[in-house]
């Protein structure tokens, strides 16, 4: 679908078309059709050390995932956990889909998607993404990189952000209730959330879904913060939502609690030029 | 593929299992949802798959504050060991790239975990009907060879009526339109049950056409015209509203209002 300023949207209709894939596809539709498939293939690319161990059969020793999808919540670890030393840039991800955009000079995935580790406690893994990835792309993410991951006695954090709009509640909310946070985990999780369950009927979607279903599955103690904001882009009043989720990460690193404006001024954007629809 | 949330993998052989197609009006998940619910079925597997958008949630069964926090995928499996029943819900979309892996991903496992027969609830789009579906029941049945050798009579009894094969091209009266299946917003329906029958297994679709907007009501007349054959509730009061809504259904059209807007 597009849209009247020419983005394209994947849109989603509930009616459901019948699957017309009897009809013989020739050979060229079909090269396509692969070629296509290979370059929505989803890519992890490791430091030399990290591909190296991970050539020879040993996976990444892991006691803490963190994984951070969305602006807000890449910002909020970048103010608070990622400013502090010590932090290596281990990998990369790319997932080529719809939506990368070509940026001239610098490969979008090359700051869309960022693994990091800690110096002196390397069993803590950061994950920063910022791109879109695309439904088709998520399982395949996921499981790339937990196969890189040893699983034993892993614990995955996750902060996810979303649009209020998508918060389904009986009670109307008013303007000051956003920015909130709701969490959901799987059941190996045995910790207690530092906020609020989810409420029925709302759900969880994308990357966060695509890793708790993972670690639900295979048993992994996870749990995702979901961040409703009425904010699109990256907003310090939505990053500072997540700072609760602190007092449980501060337990396994070392984090600052709080940063200068200077710094948070750093990650947000106060006009963003691509959606000035109202000057 | 399956994957069981319990100690040991559940045993299904010789069980009925009830699966939903994702069509239109998404009635075949609804009443899936219905029969879940108001027969308390535990969850004993997840069928873990790259074939369907990934989704999360907290139990939309819960009755009480105790199971509520209890994570959920978007396919899981349910059983009832003592009515010898196994549900599949599946609540995502299946990705448009790979329907015929998932067609193939469920004909194995129904084949592979001994089940005695499938029954696969479906719809189709009310407004695609000819002149004469438009008359009498919405309801359809269709039943693979290997099925109808067990439950010929059982479906002649109910009285059902058998999903009429379409013309291929209606209005040509070309000699070689020779007159198909079809089932218009069905998702998978017309793919697995084709595929059932080259498999030979026992496998019933039951659809309803309907259109997409409020589906409860669909919901539950699937709901019930299964429980006509299946006889899963035992409650012969003839209670008219004897499904338990669960606690998901929720908010389905929308936020509640904001005050201010009148």
């Amino acid at each position: 679908m597009a849209t009247f300023f020419g983005e394209v949207l994947s849109v989603y209709s509930r009616a459901v078309e019948e699957d017309d894939d009897e009809l013989d596809e020739n050979e060229e539709d079909e090269q396509i059709r692969r070629e296509l498939e290979e370059k929505r293939e989803v890519h992890l690319h490791w430091s030399p050390e990290v591909s190296e161990s991970l050539k020879s059969g040993n996976k990444l020793q892991c006691s803490d995932f963190i994984l951070a999808v969305g602006q807000n919540a890449s910002s909020f670890l970048s103010v608070h956990i990622l400013s502090t030393p010590n932090w290596d840039t281990i990998g990369r991800a790319s997932a080529w889909n719809e939506r990368s955009r070509a940026v001239t000079g610098q490969s979008c995935e090359e700051s869309a998607c960022v693994f990091y580790r800690h110096k002196d406690n390397p069993t803590v893994l950061i994950c920063q993404v910022s791109c879109y990835v695309a439904e088709d792309q998520l399982f395949q993410w996921t499981e790339k990189v937990f196969d890189c991951l040893q699983l034993r006695e892993l614990n995955v954090t996750v902060l996810s952000d979303t649009s209020v709009a998508d918060y389904k509640t009986a009670d109307y909310l008013g303007g000051s209730s956003a920015p909130f946070l709701r969490s959901l985990h799987t059941s190996a999780f045995g910790d207690q959330p530092v906020c609020q369950s989810l409420e029925q009927p709302n759900i969880v979607t994308g990357l966060a879904a695509a890793v708790l279903n993972h670690c639900q599955v295979h048993r992994i103690a996870a749990v995702v913060y979901q961040c409703y904001s009425d904010v699109i882009g990256p907003d310090s009043v939505t990053m500072e939502t997540y700072k609760p989720v602190l007092t449980k990460l501060g337990r396994s690193i070392q984090l600052d609690p709080s940063p200068s404006t200077d710094a948070l001024r750093k990650f947000v954007r106060t006009t963003d030029l691509q959606s000035n629809l109202y000057i | 593929m399956f994957i069981s949330s319990q100690s040991s993998a559940p045993s299904f052989r010789d069980f009925t299992l009830v699966m939903p197609a994702v069509a239109v009006g998404n009635v075949g998940q609804l009443a899936v949802d219905l029969i879940v619910s108001t027969l308390n079925m535990s969850r004993v597997g997840h069928i873990h798959t790259d074939c369907l958008i990934p989704m999360a949630g907290n139990n939309p069964y819960a009755s009480s504050k105790e199971d509520g926090e209890e994570l959920h995928t978007p396919a899981e499996v349910y059983a009832a060991a003592e009515l010898k029943l196994a549900v599949l819900q599946i609540r995502a979309p299946i990705l448009q790239s790979k329907t015929k892996k998932f067609r193939q991903l469920l004909v194995s496992w129904i084949k592979s975990s001994g089940f005695s027969r499938t029954v696969v609830l479906s719809s189709s789009h009310a407004y695609q009907r000819d002149d004469q579906q438009l008359q009498g029941t919405p309801l359809r049945y269709l039943v693979t060879p290997s099925l109808l050798k067990g439950s010929a009579d059982a479906l002649k009894e109910l009285g059902w009526r058998e999903m009429e094969r379409v013309p291929a091209f209606p209005g040509l009266t070309d000699g070689n339109t020779e007159p198909r299946l079809c089932i218009p917003g069905g998702g998978i329906t017309k793919g697995l049950y084709t595929d059932s029958c080259k498999e030979d297994l026992p496998l019933a679709v039951l659809l309803l056409f309907c259109s997409e907007g409020d589906n409860i009501p669909d919901a539950f007349a699937l709901a019930n015209h299964l429980n006509d054959w299946l006889h899963l509730l035992d409650d012969n009061s003839k209670q008219p509203n004897k499904w338990k809504i669960p606690t998901s259904w929720s908010l389905l059209f929308g936020n509640g209002i904001p005050p201010a807007l009148f």
